[in-house]
């Protein structure tokens, strides 16, 4: 485990989704010349709270505001950007990530509940050189993905779901992933590739 | 969402402690149903006790000879996949195991599960819905609306919100006990006293005190458990909600049933345990006639809204067919 300076504090590459979402607003802005003014959201004093926690094996120390969501964490501070908003409640799975190697959604994860625990996110997937985890390798195989927005998610989910022991036939498979929706309807490829998955991660 | 002061309780002490000195706080545990709803704002706590660092509400212990015990905070997936909860009490691992998502299991606690609040839309919706639950007194958004997930048991002019939960259906079967520490000490109290009927009241929904916390489940080792189900239908085949389901639970004897339970979700404002449906079928054969004709007294008292007839038949068959898996499993 390495102890690594707190990313929220430095300055972070610009990525695709925040430019993405910077020339969205900027649209925005150019399309609502006309409209009311959105008062401004009194400041809430809000009493924020140090939390230490590990992701993807790198220690972070950092206060954050309680009502934080782990999966806001992730995306709006560390950059990670890999897990989903889908839903934001809990029914979509889009946002799965593992807490102390259980599988969780992130939505519903209040930061508060952090401390002290480890999280891994699919960035934290890849091998040496760059290899990808055997799961990922049969989504690719099995064309498991369609638009890929759930696919983050379901290849967390499937991991676990392979670890725990749930993925030794297809009816099983089906039970155990029924927390991750995919709206493109790639089921088919996913059961099939959790299956290729699961003969495979025994062998690593 | 509401700004809160938190608070982490290491004992279950500090928790009946933390909540005497902040009377409106609420207890955290999975945070999966507290956490959700103060994001809609439907839940609007003032002061959060985290209790996920209470190791002594995590344990539980299915070898007992005269009772199994469980900690409130123990995670609805290590319990599901629990061997003897599999193979001696298959309705009480199959009502956690059919429930929600095993992402959202391993982080829900026995506790909050049975605490879980309703998924009434006009409930979680907020304004402009009208909802006693909610607001006591705005009136009730769903009399006239969407009902057709909405109860047929229990229901009182004021409410018609469905309990949604399995685990607290499956207990009420196997006459659960739940202890209870608060300000004035333990008390136990019958899992089928804890949840209240809406009556006039819908937004007072259990029978827990000020300041009490839930520490243990306790269910008596009982024959009844090896031949049992927790059946549930669904809209989709798993990840949701039930639109009718049944607890069943048979001994037999000579060719006929000596003792049963049966006790119903997804239909009643409260886990609804159905003694009369039972009754009936004492000293009969288990036939499919007997056992639709016990899915059809269980339903006896039923009022329907105007989308929401249906689940009376469906509820009797779900009863119908929950009685016949459960019979079936020791039939050998």
């Amino acid at each position: 485990m390495t102890t690594g300076p707190d990313p929220s504090s430095q300055p972070v590459q610009v990525n695709r989704r925040e430019f993405v979402l910077s020339v969205m607003s900027v649209a925005a802005a150019s399309g609502a010349v006309n409209a009311a003014p959105v008062p401004a959201q009194p400041a809430q004093a809000v009493a924020d709270v140090p939390l230490t926690f590990v992701v993807n094996g790198q220690q972070h120390s950092l206060t954050i505001d309680p009502r934080t969501s782990t999966l806001d964490l992730l995306r709006e501070r560390l950059a990670l950007t890999g897990a989903k908003k889908g839903c934001d409640h809990g029914q979509c799975g889009a946002c799965t990530v593992h807490i102390d190697g259980r599988r969780v959604v992130a939505c519903l994860t209040p930061t508060l509940q952090l401390e002290g625990r480890r999280v891994d996110t699919i960035e934290g997937l890849q091998g040496a050189g760059g290899s990808l985890h055997p799961m990922q390798q049969a989504f690719i195989d099995h064309d498991a993905l369609q638009c890929g927005y759930c696919t983050p998610g379901q290849i967390m989910a499937a991991i676990a779901c392979v670890r725990e022991g749930n993925a030794d036939s297809p009816e099983r498979i089906k039970e155990y992933m029924s927390g991750n929706l995919c709206r493109c309807g790639a089921y088919n490829g996913i059961v099939a590739a959790i299956g290729q998955a699961a003969g495979r991660m025994g062998e690593v | 969402m509401r700004e809160f002061t938190l608070i982490r309780a290491r004992s279950t002490q500090d928790a009946v402690q933390a909540m005497a000195s902040h009377p409106d706080a609420r207890l955290m545990a999975g945070g999966t149903t507290l956490y959700d709803l103060m994001k809609l704002g439907v839940e609007r706590p003032p002061a959060i006790i985290d209790i996920n660092g209470v190791k002594e509400l995590g344990a539980f212990d299915t070898g007992g000879t005269r009772e199994l015990v469980f900690g409130s905070l123990a995670r609805m997936s290590d319990v599901a996949a629990d061997p003897r909860l599999v193979k001696d009490y298959p309705a009480l691992s199959e009502s956690l195991w059919r429930a929600a998502s095993q992402q959202l299991r391993n982080m829900a606690s026995l506790g909050g599960n049975v605490l879980q609040r309703t998924r009434c839309a006009y409930f979680r919706g907020g304004e402009p819905f009208a909802c006693n639950k909610r607001v006591p007194g705005s009136g009730c958004a769903a009399l006239d609306g969407i009902d057709r997930g909405h109860a047929l048991l229990g229901t009182s002019p004021h409410c018609i919100a469905t309990y949604p939960g399995d685990f607290a259906v499956a207990l009420v079967a196997f006459d659960a006990v739940l202890d209870v520490l608060g300000p004035s000490g333990m008390r136990s109290i019958p899992i089928e006293a804890l949840h209240r009927l809406p009556g006039e009241r819908p937004d007072l929904e259990t029978t827990l005190g000020p300041g009490e916390i839930i520490t243990r489940i306790r269910v008596p080792v009982t024959k009844l458990g090896r031949g049992s189900t927790y059946h549930k239908i669904r809209d989709r085949e798993s990840y949701a909600f039930a639109l009718s389901s049944a607890a069943a639970a048979v001994t037999m004897k000579g060719g006929k049933v000596e003792q049963a339970r049966i006790a119903l979700g997804g239909v009643a404002t409260k886990p609804w345990r159905a003694r009369v449906a039972e009754q009936g079928l004492v000293g009969r054969e288990l036939t499919i006639e007997t056992a639709l004709a016990a899915g059809f007294a269980a339903f006896m008292d039923a009022r329907t809204g105007r989308h929401n007839a249906f689940r009376i038949e469906l509820g009797a068959r779900t009863v119908a067919d929950a009685l016949l898996i459960a019979a079936k499993r020791i039939s050998t």
